[in-house]
C-alpha cells in the first residue's frame, strides 16, 4: 500500500486502534516549558500519578526568560522557579537559565540531536511543528494533554487529513524560507490548514538547509495546520550526524537506511495539494494583524477586502496604497523560534556587516539558544551586529510574545522575524510587521522596509 | 470533569473571524500557576472598548458563545478555554475551530460546536434580534435548537460518550497500561532519550 510521509509515521505510532475511537498515539519526546506546564504537573500531584517516561522529557526555560540583565519579574520567577521543582519532584531533565543548554524549546532539541526523522514529538507550544522539518510529526497541544502524555507517553488523536504544499523551482536570489512560507500561508489562508498535516514538497524545499526547514515548517501553525513535515534526506542526515543524542556506529547506519523508507510513496495521494512556483516568490511583508496578511516588499498596502481587514489596517494604522517600502518601524527583532538560528544570525550579520543602525531604529538580536550564542561569538558575528548598533543579548522567546521585559510600547512598530502578528502580540498595542532575517537586517540599517540589494553600497 | 449532557442559555453574539488565542487570554496573563481564575481577564485588550459585545449589558450572563470562524487560532494556551469557562461559558459555537483550541475545549469539558457558516449567521441575527434568545445545545442527540435555528452537528463518539459521562482521560488511557508497555518494548534501539549524553 503506497502512504504519505505523515501516514507512515503516524502508523508507527499507534498503541491501540478500536472503532469509533481516536488512535491512541505514542510519544517518542515531549518538550516541557514554564508557561503551559505547571497546571499539568498539579493534576499529577492531585491523582497521586507519576511521569511515565522522564526519559523522554525535557525541559527548558524560554518564554518568561530576560534576555538582558536586570531585575526578572516576580511573577515570572514564580513560573520558573514552579518549573524548577516540578522538574526536581518528577525527574525530569531541565536546561534553567543560566544553563549552557537552554533555549526556546524548538530551537535546543533538533540542536542535541534530539528530534529524530519518524518520531512523534509534542510541546506545549504550537511552534512544535519547526521539528517536521526531519520528517517527524511534531504539533502544539494544550495542557491537559501536556498532563496526558507526561503520565502515559502517549495522546489520542484523530487521523488528521493530509495536504501537499509543492513550492517547484528554484528560489530567486534574495527569497528566503521565511517568505516562502509567508507566501504559503497568504496562498491558503490561516484556517486553510485546519485539520491537515502539510508535506512540504518540490526543488525549492529539497534545496532548503535544515535552519531553512525549520523555518518553514515552524510556521504551519500559521496555516492552521496540525503539523508540517518534510521528508528527511542527506541534508537530514548531514545535520543530525555527531550531536549529542544521535545515534552512532552502525545504530547510525540502520537508523539511516530506515529514515530513508519515511519518504512518501510513489502514487500516494493527498486530501489536497497546493503548487508554488518558486520563481514568481519575492520578500514578503505582513501588514496586517494574522500571518496571512501579507504583501511583497515591492507592494503597497492594500484596499481591504473585509470588516477583518478594514480593523487589521486601523490597528496598524496603515493606510491603503502606502508603498511598504515607505513604512518606518521604530524596532528590529530578530530572534524567536522562526528565526533564531546560527543561520539566520549568519545570514542577518553579512546584511549588517560595516554598516550602521538608522538612528530611529532600536535593534536587537536575540539567538535561539546559548549554543547558537556562543557558537555566533566564536564566529564574531556578536561584534558585528554590536558595532552596527544593535542589542546583542542571551536566548528566550524575547520579542516574539509579550511575556518578558522585551516588548513593544504601546503604537510601536517592528520589522520582526518572528512568526505572529496578532495584535498586542509583541507589547500592548504594538504592531508587527514580519519579515526574514535579510529583510529585518537591511530595515534595521535603511530606517524603512528594504532588502539588502537595495542598501547603498557605499557606505 | 464536570459531564456534558445538554445546555440551554443565551448566547454572546462575537462577529469577527481568527479570533486568535493572544486575543482571547492576552500572554501577560499566563503566568499564573494554578488553573482557575483567568475568566477577569478574557478578551483583557478588546474589553478595554466600551461598545465591545462583552461589554453590553443585554449579552450579560450569556453562557454560549456565537463566533466567527477559524476561532482559537495560534497559540495552544489552554488558558484561553479556561478563560472562556471561567467567565462563565458552557458551549462555543463556531464555523470551523483552529485544532488545538478544539481539543482543548473537549479536555476540559467546554462543548466545541462546528455548525455551518448559514447556521452560525442565523443565530447570531436570532440574538441581535432579541438577546433574551434562548439555544439549547444538546450532546445526546447532537443538535443545537433555537426558536428559529435547528442545526445538527458531528463528534466523534469516543469524545462525546467521555464528556457525557464526564470521564477523566487519564484514567481512561491508564486503563491500557499493558498495551503501551508492549509498545514500548518494540521501540527502535537508535530513539534517543533525554539523559545526558555520554
Amino acid at each position: 500500500m503506497v502512504r504519505t510521509l505523515s501516514e507512515k509515521v503516524w502508523e508507527r505510532h499507534v498503541v491501540r486502534r478500536a472503532d469509533g475511537e481516536p488512535d491512541l498515539l505514542y510519544v517518542d519526546l515531549h518538550l516541557v516549558h514554564e508557561v503551559t506546564s505547571p497546571q499539568a504537573f498539579d493534576g499529577l500531584r492531585m491523582n497521586d500519578r507519576v511521569v511515565r517516561r522522564p526519559d523522554l522529557t525535557l525541559a527548558t526555560m524560554d518564554h518568561n526568560v530576560p534576555t538582558a540583565p536586570g531585575p526578572a519579574d516576580p511573577v515570572s520567577v514564580r513560573q520558573m522557579e514552579a518549573l524548577v521543582r516540578n522538574c526536581e519532584e518528577f525527574g525530569v531533565r531541565l536546561f534553567p537559565m543560566g544553563h549552557r543548554d537552554q533555549g526556546i524549546v524548538h530551537v535546543i532539541g533538533p540542536q542535541l540531536g534530539l528530534t529524530h526523522p519518524g518520531s512523534v514529538i509534542v510541546c506545549g507550544d504550537s511552534h512544535t511543528s519547526t521539528h517536521g522539518a526531519f520528517g517527524a510529526l511534531a504539533f502544539g497541544i494544550g495542557t491537559s494533554e501536556v498532563e496526558h502524555v507526561l503520565a502515559t507517553q502517549t495522546l489520542r488523536q484523530t487521523r488528521p487529513s493530509t495536504m501537499a504544499v509543492e513550492v517547484e523551482g528554484e528560489l530567486p536570489p534574495g527569497v528566503s524560507a521565511k517568505d516562502a512560507i509567508l507566501a504559503i500561508i497568504a496562498r491558503i489562508g490561516t484556517g486553510g490548514g485546519v485539520g491537515h498535516v502539510i508535506e512540504y514538497r518540490g526543488s525549492a524545499i529539497r534545496s532548503l538547509s535544515m535552519e531553512g526547514r525549520m523555518t518553514v515548517c515552524n510556521m504551519s501553525i500559521e496555516a492552521g495546520a496540525r503539523a508540517g513535515m518534510i521528508a528527511p534526506d542527506d541534508t537530514t542526515f548531514a545535520f543530525l550526524e555527531g550531536r549529542p543524542h544521535a545515534p552512532s556506529g552502525h545504530v547510525w547506519e540502520r537508523a539511516v537506511e530506515d529514515w530513508r523508507s519515511l519518504a512518501t510513496d510513489d502514487g500516494a495521494t493527498f486530501d489536497r495539494t497546493v503548487t508554488i512556483d518558486a520563481a514568481t516568490l519575492r520578500p514578503h511583508v505582513s501588514w496586517g494583524t494574522n500571518p496571512g496578511q501579507t504583501v511583497t516588499i515591492d507592494d503597497s498596502v492594500p484596499e481591504p477586502a473585509s470588516d477583518a481587514a478594514v480593523r487589521a489596517l486601523e490597528y496598524m494604522d496603515l493606510r491603503p496604497g502606502t508603498p511598504i517600502r515607505e513604512i518606518r518601524p521604530d524596532t528590529v527583532f530578530i530572534g524567536s523560534c522562526t528565526n533564531s538560528r546560527i543561520g539566520d544570525l549568519r545570514e542577518a550579520a553579512a546584511v549588517v556587516r560595516g554598516r550602521t543602525v538608522s538612528p530611529s531604529i532600536r535593534a536587537m538580536v536575540v539567538p535561539g539558544s546559548m549554543l547558537v550564542k556562543f557558537e555566533a561569538e566564536r564566529e564574531g558575528l556578536d561584534v558585528v551586529f554590536k558595532q552596527a548598533g544593535f542589542e546583542w543579548r542571551d536566548a528566550g522567546c524575547s520579542m516574539c510574545l509579550g511575556m518578558n521585559p522585551d516588548q513593544l510600547r504601546p503604537g510601536e512598530r517592528s520589522a520582526s522575524t518572528s512568526n505572529r502578528n496578532f495584535e498586542g502580540r509583541q507589547g500592548k498595542g504594538g504592531r508587527t510587521h514580519l519579515v526574514s532575517p535579510a529583510v529585518a537586517a537591511a530595515t534595521a540599517i535603511a530606517g524603512h522596509f528594504t532588502t539588502p540589494e537595495d542598501l547603498p553600497e557605499d557606505l | 470533569m464536570q459531564p456534558f449532557t445538554s445546555h440551554t442559555g443565551r448566547a454572546l453574539p462575537l462577529d469577527r473571524a481568527d479570533v486568535d488565542t493572544d486575543q482571547i487570554i492576552p500572554a501577560e496573563y499566563l503566568k499564573r500557576i494554578e488553573r482557575t481564575g483567568f475568566g477577569p481577564f478574557l478578551f483583557a485588550e478588546w474589553r478595554k472598548d466600551p461598545t465591545f459585545v462583552l461589554n453590553d449589558p443585554r449579552f450579560e450572563g450569556a453562557t454560549i458563545l456565537l463566533a466567527g470562524p477559524n476561532f482559537g487560532s495560534g497559540s495552544s494556551r489552554e488558558h484561553a478555554v479556561w478563560a472562556l469557562e471561567d467567565h462563565g461559558f458552557r458551549v462555543v459555537v463556531s464555523e470551523r475551530f483552529a485544532d488545538i483550541f478544539r481539543n482543548n475545549c473537549m479536555k476540559v469539558g467546554l462543548l466545541p460546536v462546528e455548525l455551518p457558516g448559514e447556521a452560525v449567521r442565523a443565530l447570531m441575527d436570532a440574538v441581535l434580534d432579541d438577546p433574551s434568545t434562548e439555544i439549547t445545545v444538546d450532546l445526546g442527540s447532537m443538535r443545537v435548537s433555537a426558536p428559529t435555528v435547528g442545526e445538527s452537528f458531528e463528534i466523534d463518539p469516543f469524545t462525546r460518550w467521555r464528556l457525557l459521562e464526564g470521564l477523566d482521560d487519564i484514567g481512561l488511557t491508564l486503563h491500557h497500561e499493558d498495551a503501551i508497555a508492549r509498545f514500548e518494548a518494540s521501540r527502535p534501539p537508535w530513539l534517543p532519550t533525554a539523559a545526558p549524553s555520554a
